[in-house]
């Protein structure tokens, strides 16, 4: 520890602090730009000048490291003199056009040039104009702003893992720039509005829409991946006009995604649906509320009585609140049926029943930073997960070994110590070798459930490695992405990276892959959580029911195989589409709900780490929108269900997680039995389909995001394959390939990815272009189509 | 290109030339610099195993300061590279002289290059690192291209590589080129510019004795500085120290340029009067009366031809007259030169040059240019006076590196000194003396 | 290819001079072999060093932009620069200047209408007492350059 005094006041520093650390320490304020507590130290703008005892100059507060007995003043007349001196030299080539600034009103600059500034200005030289850039469609530039600072270089190098923006010239004439014709495509790069002290970096959708002094702040929670970002989401007349971060070290640190950034224009989209609809007599017509429940009522009630409770399935997106959840499950239960599920997207249930809680991260957040030795099994981190990524990406430069298996080799951005790129269909056999290393590695014996399984693997080269690193870690994990959660034989990955994980004495956990992956199991909303039990999304798609009541669920994109989804729901006889959006149900539903998406309701979120994270609604719901949860207790009381009587959205949370709202106790990854007797086959005949669901497809908001749809990561899918079947299919450049599934086709452009394994065609899902294909993995045909003779769309 | 003519029959750089001492400017090859008796203080070292210590204990004796232009004490420099450091540490020779009248380093590097290579052998042998670069000026290629061939003939004289001259002693050099940028002269600057990036001096502390290339202990010093070992070690550092003056030690290389008959590098002892150095580069051109001399490279205070003519060349001399010996060049303005345009230029330079990265520099060098410019253009006024002073305070000793005073301390002195001057273009609307320059 | 198999050996035999995992220190003499083969730096040359020496495309970029003897736009195939700094102005380097200026009639920074000369004002070139200098296509460093001295260059430059 060092002594230092600051403004005369005493106070204990530990060595290695900077002043900057001490005066924040003691709640002193020194202005500043360059400095931002994340980023490297720059110490490039010079504001933060203070005097120190002895030192013949003011020393930069930022970059002076505490020395024992230092004595520091923030206010002193050199102090003051030196930041006067610098808040002059900035402002002489700064515009003065904070009148139509959209950082007017929290602009750094701005205020501490009321502060800092003199009134008059000595500078009568001309001024320095610097040409704006093309970023992209979310980032807007006025780049004559630009006070040098370079916290959003630096942010990229440091945090985002990608070095987009750079800045070029030198002296006076150096200037923030992307690499000639190139936009920032990072999915973390909004945080440069953040970052940036003035307004040479702002929102562009929020462009000019807004003064930051008209807009009301209110506290909010993501609803995309599972990290349950916090924000602060600014609302004008009842509209939500932007997202900013709100801090939370233990989640989202200071950042958000740009998903969870942007994703709002969705929610002020024209598709919003307004009133309840009926279809009658084939037409859509808008009706009371009265008149669509009751009608909703009768149908389910003729139904269950025609067809029996089984008749009924209830489906919803892992993106709904627990208290919608909650309800939707004890609806379906209440009308006989077990048929209820939120886990649309996997495909392999053979672990439902040996599930002893939700599966979840295994570890806070925070600690994911802390790990020295990581597996991850199926996953696009940066894109799946950006900021679980940004944390990841933290540790390896500070040594931490990852490595992966996955089906394809994106560009994680940060170091990947091993990696196994293989077919999704030797996954299974690839975890297998590893454990099977890992095993001989630790000299323990093959755990016995997976024994027989494990005897006709042979170990690779690839997965020795990624044994002994694993094995050689002091606090390792593996986790399972979402594409491992999606795969066919998820069960055979989930039991094996449990076993691994218990004999490398790693951690084990899911990156859960949506807001409440981890909810959904606390609500119930799983066909084997309650009485009576029932069919999985799965089957209950396989297997057609009478009636189905969505919630949230856009069929074609929100499934694991959208043909037999779509299929299903149109020869149901009734589909009751509860929905903030009125979108392709209208082919195949009843009834359309308006349901408000969640700025518009109380709710609550359980994050990948387990923690609740409850939030109200910040703006009221859209025309004669209705929060989910009271749609659904008032069906309840139409059909007379009991213990359907909750006034708020906190009374149905505390009846799911008690007053303490604490859902530790229920978070379990470990399966109760394993017995693998053998893995399915590494080989698949015949072309096998790889499908991710891309960054901005996950959901029905952020699909309805006008900015974000025109980034470089939503551009429309490409049927990826490497070089060999690229050549076999006889493709040439330009051309497009028609990919059939299950019946259905659809026509792409092809490209080659040679990190792809044999015998592979990557395409995404959850993309209307892709819709009518099958499952997301599963076999398919390919064949060309020339460049002349494509299909239109 | 051609050689300029030898002002002194055999010693191109003057009588007292002990760096530069017997060149004719064609004898730079190994082969000649051994018949000079070069590599022998590397060779003794060796032979006798002369514990690194002992060597930076010479160093410090001899009061050699560095001749890149801050003037540091090389032997207290030398010793606070980390000895039991486990990792790598690095040794840099800054030849990237670009500060406006310095000249010097490229003669030594054009004439005497193994004096460099030996000097820099024995640098990393008192220090223990095992690698060095010489960074090059890029505007001065045949000289790197020179250097490229020194080395290879060093290496193949057996004194780089692996087990030098038999002993267990390795060193590896190399030449590292720049390309147009005066701020790689700083030594930040430079370490920046030699891993790849753009030249933007780092804040210190760290110094780059802690934290230097790639991160490792780093000792940075200039061509001359280098230069000056050799013979430190052969005759001791006491007698280097008394061809100077008391921590002063040894002669140096003055880059005479500007309006004097024979511009030129000029190797004397430290203390040596300015008259006498004047003199050397065969005095005032065309007869001319001297007016004010800019002694130690662009960023020094100018200071005026009666001050100039009771100095003497050495650090302490310079300073006590109100400037500063810097790099050891010596800018010669006769009494027909207009002193604003003078200071224009420079100014200038220092805008051109300005990496940009801090704001007092950045938003400061432009805003002198601009004054100096719309005085010199006649459309000054008497305030100005105040705005320069008061800019160039909040410039001095608020930005990363000393750049920023490098371009406060011309304004400053040129207006102290030559007021006059800068009035007459405000009343007059042009200037004093007759447009030279 | 963007660069020949002969730049390309240049560049490997530079990058020998660093660390292994610093190959980054190579981009300076990358960047000048590539011009030296090119002319100058197209954004296709940057973005090629960039990918050979494993660098993010715009820190090559920052490089390039940031020292001033790399061209990031096409100049005439003779690249004059004459150094106007005050040692040298003092010592004629303005009437050189002058003298250049009217003889290829452009001014700094200009290329002739034929594409044969680019004229440039450099900063020091620490070679002051040889004013006024000239730099020849970035390596070749012309002292002493009275007009007459000019003209005798200009004649060769074809
Ligand atoms: C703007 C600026 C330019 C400099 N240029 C040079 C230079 O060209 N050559 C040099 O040796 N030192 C130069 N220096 C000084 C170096 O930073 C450093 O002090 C010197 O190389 C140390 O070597 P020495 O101790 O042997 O003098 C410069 C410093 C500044 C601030
Ligand atoms: S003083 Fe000037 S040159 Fe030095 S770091 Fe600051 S901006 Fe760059
Ligand atoms: S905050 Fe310290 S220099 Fe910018």
């Amino acid at each position: 520890m060092l002594e230092i005094e600051v403004n005369g006041k005493l106070l204990e520093v530990p060595d290695g602090a900077t002043i900057m650390d001490a005066t924040n320490q003691a709640g002193v304020y020194v202005p500043h730009f360059c400095y931002h507590k994340k980023l490297s130290i720059a110490a490039n703008c010079r504001m933060c000048l203070v005097q120190v005892e002895k030192a013949p100059k003011p020393l930069p507060a930022c970059a002076t490291p505490v020395t024992n007995g230092m004595k520091v003043f923030t206010h002193s007349e050199q102090a003051v003199d030196a930041q006067k001196g610098v808040m002059e030299f900035l402002l002489i080539n700064h515009p003065l056009d904070c009148p139509i600034c959209d950082q007017g009103g929290e602009c750094q600059l701005q205020d501490l040039a009321v502060g800092y500034g003199a009134s008059g200005s000595r500078y009568e030289e001309p001024k320095r104009v610097v040409t704006d850039k093309n970023l992209g469609p979310l980032i807007s530039t006025d780049m004559t702003r630009c006070i040098h600072c370079t916290r959003c270089v630096r942010f990229g190098q440091e945090i985002a893992g990608i070095m987009e923006l750079g800045m070029i010239g030198r002296g006076e004439h150096a200037e923030i720039i992307t690499f000639v014709g190139k936009t920032v495509d990072s999915e973390l790069s909004g945080n440069v509005i953040d970052l940036c002290p003035v307004g040479a970096l702002t929102s562009k959708p929020f462009r000019y829409t807004a003064r930051t002094w008209e807009l009301t702040r209110k506290a909010s929670v993501s609803p995309h991946c599972g990290l349950g970002s916090n924000l602060t989401v600014q609302v004008k007349q009842n509209r939500v006009m932007r997202v900013l971060p709100r801090e939370n070290e233990a989640i989202n640190e200071c950042w958000l995604s740009d998903k969870d950034r942007f994703s709002y224009e969705g929610l002020n989209s024209e598709q919003r649906l307004a009133r309840p609809m009926l279809k009658r007599g084939g037409a859509w017509q808008e009706v009371e509320w009265q008149v669509a429940l009751e009608h909703v009522a009768n149908e389910l009630k003729r139904i269950r009585d025609q067809h029996g409770g089984q008749a009924i399935g209830g489906l919803a997106t892992p993106h709904q609140t627990l208290e919608e959840l909650h309800l939707l499950q004890k609806f379906i239960r209440g009308l006989g049926s077990g048929n209820v599920d939120f886990r649309l997207r996997q495909s392999d249930f053979s672990t439902d029943g040996k599930l002893k809680g939700a599966p979840w991260l295994g570890m806070k957040i925070a600690e994911v930073g802390k790990l020295d030795r990581v597996l991850v099994v199926g996953s696009t981190l940066r894109k799946d997960h950006p900021l679980l990524a940004h944390r990841l990406r933290q540790a390896t430069k500070r040594g931490t070994q990852l490595s992966v298996i996955n089906p394809f080799d994106d560009d994680l951005l940060m170091r990947v110590a091993h990696k196994a790129i293989v077919a999704p269909a030797a996954m299974p056999d690839m975890l297998a070798q590893v454990l099977n290393a890992a095993a001989r590695i630790k000299n323990a014996p093959l755990p016995e459930a997976v024994r027989s399984a494990l005897e006709r693997v042979t170990v690779s080269e690839s997965a020795q490695r990624i044994a002994a690193s694993l094995a050689s870690g002091q606090n390792a994990a593996v986790f399972l992405g979402n594409l491992a959660q999606h795969h066919p034989h998820a069960g055979e990955l989930h039991a094996l990276a449990q076993e691994l994980a218990a004999v490398t004495g790693a951690r084990f956990g899911f990156l859960g892959e949506a807001s409440n992956s981890v909810g959904g199991y606390i609500a119930g909303a799983v066909p084997f959580a309650g009485v009576p039990a029932g069919m999985n999304a799965s089957l209950m798609l396989a297997q057609p029911r009478k009636a189905y009541l969505l919630l949230g669920v856009e069929a074609e994109l929100d499934t694991h195989d959208p043909q037999q989804a779509v299929a299903a729901l149109k020869s149901a006889e009734l589909v009751v589409a509860m929905s903030p959006y009125q979108h392709r149900a209208l082919e195949y539903a009843h009834v359309l709900l308006p349901v408000a998406p969640f700025t518009e309701t109380a709710g609550t979120f359980i994050n990948a780490e387990g923690t609740a994270q409850s939030f109200s609604g910040v703006v009221a719901p859209l025309g004669e929108t209705r929060p989910a949860w009271k749609v659904l207790r008032v069906l309840g009381n139409l059909l007379g269900l009991a213990g359907f009587d909750h006034d708020s959205a906190e009374e149905v949370r505390r009846e799911v997680l008690g007053a303490g709202a604490d859902a530790s106790g229920k978070l379990e990854n470990r399966l109760s039995a394993i017995r693998l007797d053998a893995l399915a086959p590494a080989q698949a005949s015949g072309l096998q389909r790889i499908a991710e669901v891309p960054i901005y497809s996950t959901d029905a908001i952020v699909r309805r995001s006008r900015s974000l749809q025109q980034t470089r990561d939503a551009a429309p899918p490409v049927a990826w394959m490497n070089r060999a079947l690229h050549e076999r299919l006889g493709l040439r450049e330009g051309d497009h390939v028609r990919v059939r599934q299950e019946g259905g086709e659809a026509v792409v452009p092809a490209a080659i990815d040679d990190r792809l394994p044999a015998d592979c065609i990557r395409l995404a899902a959850a993309r209307p272009e892709t819709a009518a294909l099958g499952a997301m993995f599963g076999t398919v045909g390919a064949e060309r189509v020339a460049a002349q003779r494509r299909v239109a769309g | 290109m051609g050689l300029p003519v030898p002002p002194f029959a055999t010693d191109l750089f003057g009588p007292e030339a002990i760096i530069m001492k017997g060149l004719n400017g064609l004898n730079w090859r190994i082969s000649d610099y051994e018949a000079r008796g070069g590599y022998q203080a590397l060779r003794k070292i060796l032979a006798e195993k002369i514990p690194p210590e002992q060597i930076v204990n010479e160093v410090k004796k001899s009061a050699l300061r560095g001749r890149g232009g801050a003037g540091f004490p090389t032997g207290l420099k030398w010793s606070f590279m980390p000895r039991q450091f486990p990792g790598r540490k690095y040794l840099v020779c800054n030849s990237d002289e670009g500060e406006p009248g310095t000249f010097k380093d490229r003669d030594l590097l054009r004439y005497n290059p193994h004096i460099v290579i030996e000097g820099m052998i024995i640098a990393g042998y008192a220090m223990g690192t095992p690698v060095g670069y010489n960074y090059i000026h890029g505007e001065i290629w045949d000289i790197y291209e020179r250097f490229e061939e020194a080395l290879e003939e060093a290496r193949a004289a057996g004194y780089l590589g692996k087990n030098i001259l038999g002993s267990d002693f390795g060193f590896e050099l190399y030449a590292h080129h720049g390309y147009g940028a005066y701020i790689c002269g700083e030594e930040t600057a430079l370490l920046e510019s030699l891993e790849g990036k753009k030249g933007l001096p780092r804040f210190k502390p760290p110094f780059p004795a802690s934290y230097g290339l790639y991160g490792k202990p780093t000792t940075i010093n200039n061509t001359e500085t280098f230069a000056a070992v050799p013979w430190i070690i052969l005759n001791g550092g006491e007698e280097f120290l008394n061809l100077g003056r008391p921590n002063n030690g040894g002669t140096k290389i003055f880059s005479v340029s500007g309006d004097v008959a024979r511009p030129g590098n000029y190797e004397v002892r430290l203390g040596t009067p300015f008259e006498k150095l004047l003199e050397m580069a065969g005095g005032m051109k065309d007869g001319r009366k001297l007016k004010a001399c800019i002694p130690g490279g662009s960023s020094m205070p100018v200071l005026p031809a009666h001050i100039m003519m009771e100095t003497d060349m050495d650090y302490d001399s310079i300073a006590k007259a109100g400037s500063m010996l810097g790099s050891g060049a010596v800018i010669i303005m006769d009494e027909t030169r207009c002193m604003v345009r003078c200071l224009l230029r420079l100014s200038y330079f220092y805008f051109e040059e300005s990496c940009g990265q801090c704001t007092p520099c950045r938003e400061g060098t432009g805003w002198l240019y601009r004054m100096v410019d719309r005085i010199e253009r006649g459309r000054g006024k008497p305030e100005d006076f105040d705005v320069l002073n008061s800019v160039s305070d909040n410039i001095a000793g608020r930005t990363i590196c000393a750049l920023g005073d490098a371009a406060a301390l011309p304004v400053k002195s040129f207006i102290k000194h030559f007021r006059g001057e800068f009035e007459y273009h405000m009343e007059h609307k042009n200037c004093l003396v007759p447009d030279y320059v | 290819m963007v660069l020949s198999p002969d730049a390309l050996a240049k560049i490997d035999q530079a990058v020998t001079k660093y660390p292994p995992d610093q190959r980054q220190s190579a981009v300076m003499a990358a960047l000048t072999i590539a011009q030296d083969e090119k002319g100058w730096l197209s954004t296709e040359t940057m973005d090629f060093v960039a990918q050979y020496l494993g660098m993010p495309p715009i820190a090559v970029y920052e490089v390039a932009s940031f020292y001033t003897m790399y061209d990031i736009k096409p100049v005439g195939k003779y690249k004059l620069a004459i150094c106007t700094n005050l040692p040298c102005a003092l010592q004629g380097a303005n009437v050189a200047a002058e003298h250049l200026k009217n003889k290829l009639g452009i001014g700094f920074n200009e290329t002739t209408a034929d594409g044969l000369v680019t004229l440039r004002e450099g900063e020091c070139f620490g070679a002051c007492g040889d004013a006024p200098v000239l730099l020849l296509n970035d390596k070749r460093m012309c002292c002493a350059m009275t007009p007459d001295k000019l003209d005798a260059l200009l004649k060769d430059l074809t």
